[in-house]
């Protein structure tokens, strides 16, 4: 079993750390895993996306030119990414900065106002943990438990109340994920 | 020490601190200036010596006099600085020093690019300077490997008292890949004291040269180190089969995250009753030729395909290895483009024909 | 009568041996100085010389202590690694101009620039010797070379590069003095900078450099006696020579 997602946004919407962190949470499951990033010329300022990759045997290809799931953070990367989704595949949008969606009908698509989300919880820069949160909930990639031992361990040692503020949205994403209202299934 | 995630890049300079290095000469060139970065940082902590040079020239005749001071050391780069350091390569091994090289493959030829490639195979293995000496190169696939290979090749510039290099595509560098150092252990020293210039107190003076106007004394030193490579091939030779036993039908033949992209279209292919397997060298100067004939040679094996980020170096190995006795086909990709699965997937399907090769 | 008193011997740090220079070359006098010095400052046990590529390529064969050979330019470079990992020897590079001034532009830049523990001897004699007597970056305008036949053309070759102000141009703190040994005089005062540069490795205060105008009788075409007053006509008044950084002085902002 192997499963696949790309984050794709701006550089400096966190895309790297949001696949690092499930990178770490497949990993604590007792999964293979491998990070794949996007590098060079475009880590500076245009798209940036990385992909995960969670297997239960050693991992082939890191290459994953049609992955099962891909999060969009931006209009760039879904017009980019949206095409190579895998039939039957996952396509999560950041709706609040992206007011379309995919005309494929062939796969499902998740809305998540992640930098909404973020705002309302005052923790603007956190759009990335909410996408994490609300990714994990939908996709079932890795489990919500092992991502939140991992959030713990990653931001527990921060100063003052940053593990509260990240576990703050990483829930709202799971929530945003779970109710499911925005839900499209086309 | 639980696995760590780390980007290869890290780890290759975490696993030479595991190996003992004691001194580290660079120079930064994309896609593997966080090695660099880390052993900036990580070199001190271990009272180690990091030194950025002026150049890729500099940083690697810096290696030649520390290895001639008796010193555990390495450097690295990338395509174009690897060139610029091959003029250190000869001297070095010229000079019978240990020393690690680690070169992180991007695209060419020129400037090129930064993204992943493997279009320095020959160079690697054939000779990035003059003269004639041949460095123990080796290929890993995964970043658990990078780390496991970069200790033994600390360890077998020991041995041999020649560079070792280690060769990976621009993948091996970026990627975050879980890593376990715990079964690392550090390789003993070399006793150096026959010969490491660290002043003549109570001795007499050593002298580490190259130089070797007489030729018959040179020759010698040509059938010393030829001595030296024909021991490599008889007891470094390092690969890897997949899916194997038995022959299949379409052999393909890949080495480091090529071999990788060919696993994956091989479960792809088995899964549909194809006879496929691969044959990947790890260790790629010495070459294992023995090895792959006699997987190959087989009267199974219709077909070998090579697969590389080139357009086809390893290529010239392994058809001097099959001694033209298998048709020998070749898919290769550049410009920094990795093939993807299904591309091997398409070409497999092609040479197995409509029955898949004998299904099983 | 007393017993007959030894007031001249070879240094410890020189071997029996001997050289290939050509006669009326003064490197056999450079050699001598530097071996003096690491003798007088008992520094031989504890010194890694590095021999560049030129001439002078096979003086690991004159000096009596721990030597390496560089490639064409790169004894800078040696010289670092050596004395990174070795911080407590004694380490020094002893180059040529083609080596120094040419090819190995950089390497010697970036060595002092880094204020490398380590002593240069730089043998400036304003041609290459080992190869048979070509331009150098050190050749004076209009000599004649087997690659400047008629003459240095200061129009496309440029002026000669004069490497001992060049590095003294540098912020970081260094030792830097430019000296001659055509003349006892001159072989003095040239004895005491080497000397000097040996003493502030040996304190591990700065990066010394210590440029010795040399002469090349072969090359030149000119008789040893032609060659010293060529060198006093032609030379000193292009390469001035004296102090040209001191550790002891720092730089006036």
């Amino acid at each position: 079993m192997q499963r696949e997602v790309t984050f794709a946004g701006f550089g400096g919407q966190g895309i790297m750390t949001a696949g690092k962190l499930l990178a770490l949470a497949g990993m604590a499951e007792g999964k293979e895993v491998c990070w794949i990033p996007s590098y060079g010329p475009e880590m500076r300022g245009g798209t940036a996306y990385c992909t995960v990759v969670v297997a239960d045997r050693l991992i082939g290809s890191p290459i994953v030119n049609d992955p099962e799931n891909v999060f969009a953070f931006n209009r760039p990367s879904l017009d980019k990414f949206a095409p190579r989704v895998r039939p039957g595949g996952l396509l999560v949008i950041n709706s609040s900065l992206i007011d379309v969606q995919s005309p494929r009908h062939d796969i499902t698509q998740v809305l998540v106002p992640c930098n909404d989300l973020a705002n309302q919880l005052k923790n603007g820069r956190s759009i990335n943990i909410v996408g994490l949160g609300a990714f994990v909930a939908r996709s079932g990639m890795v489990s919500l438990e092992a991502q939140r031992s991992v959030l713990h361990k990653e931001f527990g040692r921060k100063k003052g109340d940053v593990l509260a503020a990240t576990l703050e949205v990483f829930e709202a994403g799971v929530r945003a994920a779970q109710g499911d209202k925005e839900t499209v299934r086309a | 020490m639980p696995k760590k995630l780390m980007k290869g890049n890290e780890a290759l300079g975490e696993a030479a601190i595991v190996a003992g290095a004691q001194a580290y000469f660079c120079y930064p060139i994309t896609p593997q200036t966080e090695i660099a970065e880390y052993l900036a940082k990580r070199m001190p902590e271990v009272g180690g010596v990091f030194v950025q040079a002026e150049s890729e020239l500099a940083a690697s005749q810096m290696i030649f006099g520390a290895a001639a001071a008796g010193a555990r050391v390495f450097t690295t780069s990338s395509s174009p600085g690897i060139s610029l350091m091959g003029e250190a390569m000869s001297y070095i091994t010229a000079a019978e020093l240990p020393a690690v090289f680690i070169n992180i493959m991007r695209c060419g030829p020129g400037l090129g690019g930064i993204l992943p490639s493997q279009g320095d195979y020959l160079q690697a293995v054939k000779g990035a300077g003059h003269g004639d000496y041949k460095l123990l190169v080796l290929a890993p696939s995964t970043i658990q490997e990078a780390v496991d290979l970069t200790i033994e090749a600390f360890r077998l510039a020991d041995k041999y008292r020649n560079p070792v290099m280690i060769i990976g595509d621009g993948l091996i560098g970026q990627m975050m890949e879980p890593v376990d150092f715990e079964s690392c252990t550090k390789p003993p020293r070399l006793d150096c004291s026959a010969w490491a210039t660290t002043g003549c107190a109570g001795r007499e003076p050593h002298i580490v040269k190259t130089l070797f106007l007489d030729p018959n004394v040179l020759e010698e030193r040509n059938r010393t180190l030829k001595a030296k490579y024909e021991r490599m091939t008889r007891e470094e030779i390092r690969f890897e089969t997949y899916c194997c036993d038995p022959p299949p039908d379409l052999l393909f033949a890949a080495y480091g995250t090529t071999a990788r992209v060919v696993r994956t279209a091989v479960d792809h292919l088995r899964e549909e009753g194809a006879s496929v397997g691969m044959f990947r060298p790890i260790s790629v100067y010495p070459f294992p030729d023995d090895a792959l004939r006699q997987v190959a040679h087989h009267p199974a094996v219709r077909n070998v395909l090579v697969v590389e980020m080139s357009m086809g170096q390893m290529l010239e190995d392994v058809q001097s290895a099959l001694q033209g006795r298998r048709p020998l086909h070749f898919y290769g990709r550049g410009g920094g483009n990795v093939p993807a699965p299904e591309e091997l997937i398409d070409e497999a399907r092609k040479l197995l024909g409509n029955g898949h090769g004998g299904k099983r | 009568m007393s017993a007959p008193t030894t007031i001249f011997r070879r240094p410890e740090a020189l071997r029996d041996a001997f050289t290939h220079y050509c006669p009326g070359c003064t490197h056999g006098i450079i050699h001598r100085l530097v071996a003096e010095t690491l003798d007088e400052l008992g520094l031989r046990e504890r010194t890694v010389g590095i021999a560049p590529v030129g001439c002078s390529v096979l003086c690991y064969n004159y000096f009596n202590c721990d030597m390496q050979e560089a490639a064409h330019g790169r004894a800078p470079a040696l010289a670092t690694g050596v004395k990174r990992v070795l911080p407590d020897r004694i380490v020094f590079t002893y180059q040529g101009d083609g080596d120094l001034a040419s090819i190995g532009t950089a390497e010697i830049i970036h060595a002092a620039n880094r204020g490398e523990k380590f002593t240069t001897i730089f043998v400036n004699n304003a041609i290459y010797g080992m190869t048979g007597g070509q331009m150098a970056p050190t050749t004076m305008p209009n000599q004649v070379t087997t690659t400047c036949p008629r003459g240095r053309d200061v129009n496309t070759a440029g002026w000669p590069i004069p490497v001992a102000d060049v590095l003294a141009q540098l912020r970081t703190p260094a030792y830097i003095e430019r000296v001659a040994v055509h003349t006892p005089r001159y072989t003095v005062q040239a004895k005491r900078a080497i000397r000097q540069a040996f003493q502030y490795q040996a304190e591990n205060r700065c990066y010394s450099f210590v440029e010795v105008l040399s002469t090349c009788p072969t090359n030149w075409g000119k008789t040893p006696n032609e060659s010293v007053q060529w060198l006093e006509d032609v030379m000193v008044p292009y390469f001035k020579l004296g102090l040209k950084k001191s550790p002891d002085r720092p730089p006036v902002d």
